[in-house]
């Protein structure tokens, strides 16, 4: 019996000879274990070495297999082929960021706006190490849980319109971080945040399409984050102009 | 080596791309619809303050098929606009209670709800 096969048909760019990105096509063997990041695999190990792109866990949590996976943007790790089989699968880099070569993408712009928001604690005066842990209640940790989650895999800003429309957009993940970290009952940090956050090129780019929830692979929802740092935002603007001597 | 990074462009017809997108454009499109709405009250106010006939003669425009028309389409936009709103809200509106994080149901219907009131309330008014 002859072992049944699917075609994958991979957006390919190699710098040093191509001028546009171009589709080619491999035929794989179907597993209804295989997931998409497998056949790559296979194609790399069998057919075609000078294939790139980025795994490495290949369990949904190092997100860096992030790619466009029959339009949509998906973990290459959690797209089963029997969930396509017996169609052909049309494997494209992440929109809305630069490819470096063939699936890998450039996410610079990504890394400095997430360095911008200042992803991590900053308390209001540093614990000599003998204070002891900083304490928090489950309650409190519930309220931020969730967007702990985010394993930065860009799913979210290939999906946004917004960001592929308008670059300077800081995106969802970065602003659900922030989000984050303002939740915190540990974190004093909420101010220097809010230059990015508050900015126009941060929340207020958002039009809430809401893409970036459809598609985190760890429910995240950062959309939800990003219109609760808008209602936060607003609130601080109009406290500032009920009381223009108060502390804001 | 050095680097030169592909940029595609986002191709204008995007919003075609996907169902979500498109729903997503509906909703951006109602506000087209409801702004003329407010326009179209707003002179049907202007046309009350010239008088009975003038107003009489905005009403009976109101009757012709284009208006038609404009008043179904103005309506269905409306109600895409409102349900898709109503059902982002609980994105806004996190509800906890201790540690447990509640669905969003409850935001969800709080909203119709005040809209039933509301809409009452208007039809109150406006049979006095």
């Amino acid at each position: 019996m002859t072992e049944p096969t699917l075609q994958v048909e991979i957006l390919r760019y190699r710098p040093e000879t191509d001028q546009d990105p171009a589709f080619q096509t491999y035929t794989v063997p179907y597993r209804d274990d295989w997931v998409v990041l497998d056949a790559l695999n296979h194609i790399k190990d069998n057919i075609d070495r000078t294939l790139s792109y980025r795994w490495s866990c290949h369990m949904a949590v190092c997100g860096s297999c992030g790619m466009m996976i029959n339009g949509e943007p998906k973990l290459s790790c959690h797209a089963f082929l029997r969930d396509y089989y017996p169609n052909k699968i049309r494997v494209e880099p992440l929109n809305n960021f630069p490819i470096e070569r063939d699936l890998v993408t450039v996410t610079d712009d990504f890394m400095e706006k997430l360095e911008s928001v200042k992803p991590y604690v900053i308390p209001k005066q540093e614990r000599a190490v003998d204070e002891g842990p900083h304490l928090q209640t489950p309650a409190q940790l519930n309220t931020f849980k969730q967007y702990t989650m985010c394993i930065n895999c860009l799913l979210c800003y290939a999906a946004c319109p917004q960001y592929g429309l308008t670059p300077d957009f800081v995106g969802p993940a970065a602003l659900a971080l922030a989000h984050r970290y303002n939740l915190d009952t540990r974190d004093a940090g909420r101010e220097q945040r809010q230059e990015i956050a508050a900015s126009n090129e941060g929340v207020w780019d958002c039009t809430f399409v809401g893409e970036c929830s459809q598609v985190c692979p760890k429910s995240v929802d950062p959309a939800a984050a990003i219109q609760q740092t808008k209602i936060a935002s607003t609130i601080d603007w109009y406290k500032a102009l009920l009381n223009p001597w108060g502390k804001r | 080596m050095s680097r030169k990074p592909y940029l595609r462009k986002m191709p204008k017809s995007w919003w075609l791309a996907q169902r979500r997108y498109t729903s997503y454009m509906a909703r951006e499109m109602s506000c087209v619809f409801i702004g003329a709405y407010s326009v179209l009250i707003v002179l049907g106010l202007y046309r009350l303050s010239q008088g009975r006939a003038e107003y009489g003669a905005f009403l009976d425009a109101l009757q012709s098929p284009p208006s038609l028309v404009f008043h179904a389409a103005a309506l269905v936009f409306a109600l895409i606009h409102t349900v898709s709103w109503f059902s982002l809200a609980p994105k806004a509106m996190p509800l906890q209670i201790g540690e447990k994080k509640l669905s969003g149901g409850p935001v969800v219907l709080a909203h119709y709800a005040v809209w039933v009131v509301v809409s009452a309330g208007v039809l109150l008014v406006a049979r006095i």
